[in-house]
């Protein structure tokens, strides 16, 4: 067996190479979903609850934005193109990307000890009043501690499996709920959500929330410099840790 | 050349060589068991194919939910056509569709054209089922219909047929299904709704309803039904006329 060698601060690597190419991979999807999931969700951007809801019925909720239909009641004087013809085929062959992405980057991350190693909190990352200090330093905009440039604080670490482990599944779960061939397939899979329409406003919910978090982590990238950790993710390396980390 | 570059070079060859010649017999593979798409050829049609292929294998016999009668809607919506209905339409329904039939020709041993008393003397089948617009709205019904299967046996398709295209008095208005759809029992040639006739709007007289696909499938006023083994024959050759493939929606419609 080798000894191990303490790594040269300046060969060292920030990110693996899988976690980068499933990174931008999932950024690539991600935008292509968000962009076809709007155009589909302008021909009836109204909101139900249970199996069925249409024009004829209450709505939950209302978008106050304007339609691709013109029987869809808005209160806009116009009607947008239908554009839910190359959308359907777009957001499903990026679902497919998404999927295969996703299943890529969390066996590699449980084969490889980058989960342990970098996401699972540690007891001590538990304790409520490390959290507390954590949220409060957020919140003031404080630039992170060096060490946080080579891997994750406690509420980054509890964000990123939310955004794993509980928004992307339920993503798929409730997008996948929607197709009547998988629901003639797998019915519990609608039972248990409240139905076809409880899993579309779900599936709603879900995006607004992945979307929050996309801004907020753009905007944590620019606050810890923004040179720096998208060199990170592209190159894997981190040149200048000082920069801002 | 020095010898790791040669070797990385040679494995890289055997595993691209390995990765084209595994897309090769999948793809032959896919083509024999009828999992691609006849618009697999458009701009998505990767994503469209593995669609498709991956429900075909999860769903060729699973049934769509039936709900009990207390489900079903009372404020339907009937998504009625922006152009108005044919002249020949209106013809037919002022003469109470006396002269509606219904057509099954192509890959047949007995070409038939069935009247709708005819049809309505058919073993039929009732289902409550869920209608979902691919829009994003939805509602319930009880359906009324014969099987498309017990016809496709009335007339005796034949085992080469891959396809059912189904055409509407309306012009350009045409899909299709692949025959697991087609020979599926919930697949009705529909006659009435929630207990009485098919009303015009939700596509009386006879609409073909398919509830594993989205709604855009159950075409309304079907008056041709033609088995084929290749659907490059009809329209632009990508499996649906206006409102599906050729105005740029999917041909598969089960997500």
């Amino acid at each position: 067996m080798r000894a191990t060698l303490p790594t040269p601060e300046l060969e060292r690597t920030r990110h693996s190479t899988v976690v980068r190419v499933t990174h931008w991979l999932t950024v690539l999807s991600f935008l292509a979903l968000l962009v076809s999931g709007v155009e589909i969700l302008i021909s009836h951007p109204r909101f139900y609850w249970g199996e069925t809801g249409n024009v004829n019925t209450p709505a939950l909720f209302i978008l106050p934005i304007p339609s691709s239909r013109d029987m869809v009641p808005t209160g806009y004087g116009y009607v947008l193109p239908d554009q839910n013809g190359w959308s359907r085929y777009l957001h499903f062959e990026a679902a497919w990307v998404l999927v295969f992405t996703g299943f890529l980057y969390v066996s590699s991350g449980f084969l490889k000890g980058h989960f342990r190693k970098n996401l699972f909190l540690a007891l001590f990352d538990l304790s409520p009043k490390k959290l507390a200090a954590d949220i409060a330093r957020h919140l003031r905009f404080r630039r992170p501690i060096e060490e946080e440039a080579w891997s994750y604080n406690p509420l980054q670490r509890l964000t990123y499996l939310l955004v794993v482990f509980v928004l992307f599944p339920l993503a798929i779960w409730t997008g996948l709920a929607m197709s009547p061939a998988i629901e003639s397939a797998f019915p519990a899979a609608v039972i248990f959500l409240g139905g076809r329409q409880s899993a579309r406003t779900i599936h709603f919910f879900v995006t607004v929330i992945l979307v929050l978090f996309l801004f907020v982590h753009v905007l944590m990238i620019c606050l810890a410099g923004f040179r720096s950790r998208m060199g990170a993710m592209i190159s894997g390396r981190l040149t200048k840790p000082m920069e801002g980390a | 050349m020095s010898k790791i570059s040669r070797r990385r070079l040679i494995i890289t060859g055997l595993v691209a060589a390995a990765g084209v010649s595994g897309l090769g017999v999948a793809a032959k593979l896919a083509e024999r068991y009828g999992l691609i798409p006849p618009d697999a050829g458009v701009l998505y049609g990767a994503g469209e194919t593995l669609t498709y292929a991956a429900q075909r294998i999860l769903t060729r016999h699973s049934l769509a939910r039936e709900f009990s009668p207390r489900d079903i809607s009372k404020a339907p919506f009937a998504n009625e056509v922006i152009p108005p209905l044919s002249e020949e339409f209106h013809r037919m329904q002022r003469g109470g569709f006396a002269d509606w039939r219904l057509t099954v020709d192509g890959m047949v041993t007995r070409p038939a054209s069935l009247s709708l008393p005819e049809l309505k003397s058919f073993p039929s089948r009732t289902q409550v089922t869920l209608i979902a617009c691919e829009e994003g709205w939805s509602y319930i019904a009880e359906w009324t219909g014969v099987p498309l299967s017990h016809i496709l046996d009335l007339v005796g398709g034949l085992p080469q047929a891959r396809y059912v295209v189904y055409r509407s008095i309306q012009p350009d208005w045409w899909d299709s299904i692949d025959m697991a759809d087609a020979l599926h029992p919930q697949t009705l040639v529909t006659l009435s709704m929630n207990g009485g006739e098919l009303p015009v709007p939700f596509g009386g007289p006879v609409r073909l309803r398919v509830p594993r696909q989205l709604g855009y499938k159950s075409i309304k006023y079907i008056t041709r039904l033609t088995l084929t083994d290749n659907l490059r024959q009809f329209g632009k050759g990508l499996g649906s006329g206006i409102g599906g493939t050729e105005s740029g929606y999917a041909w598969y419609a089960g997500i």
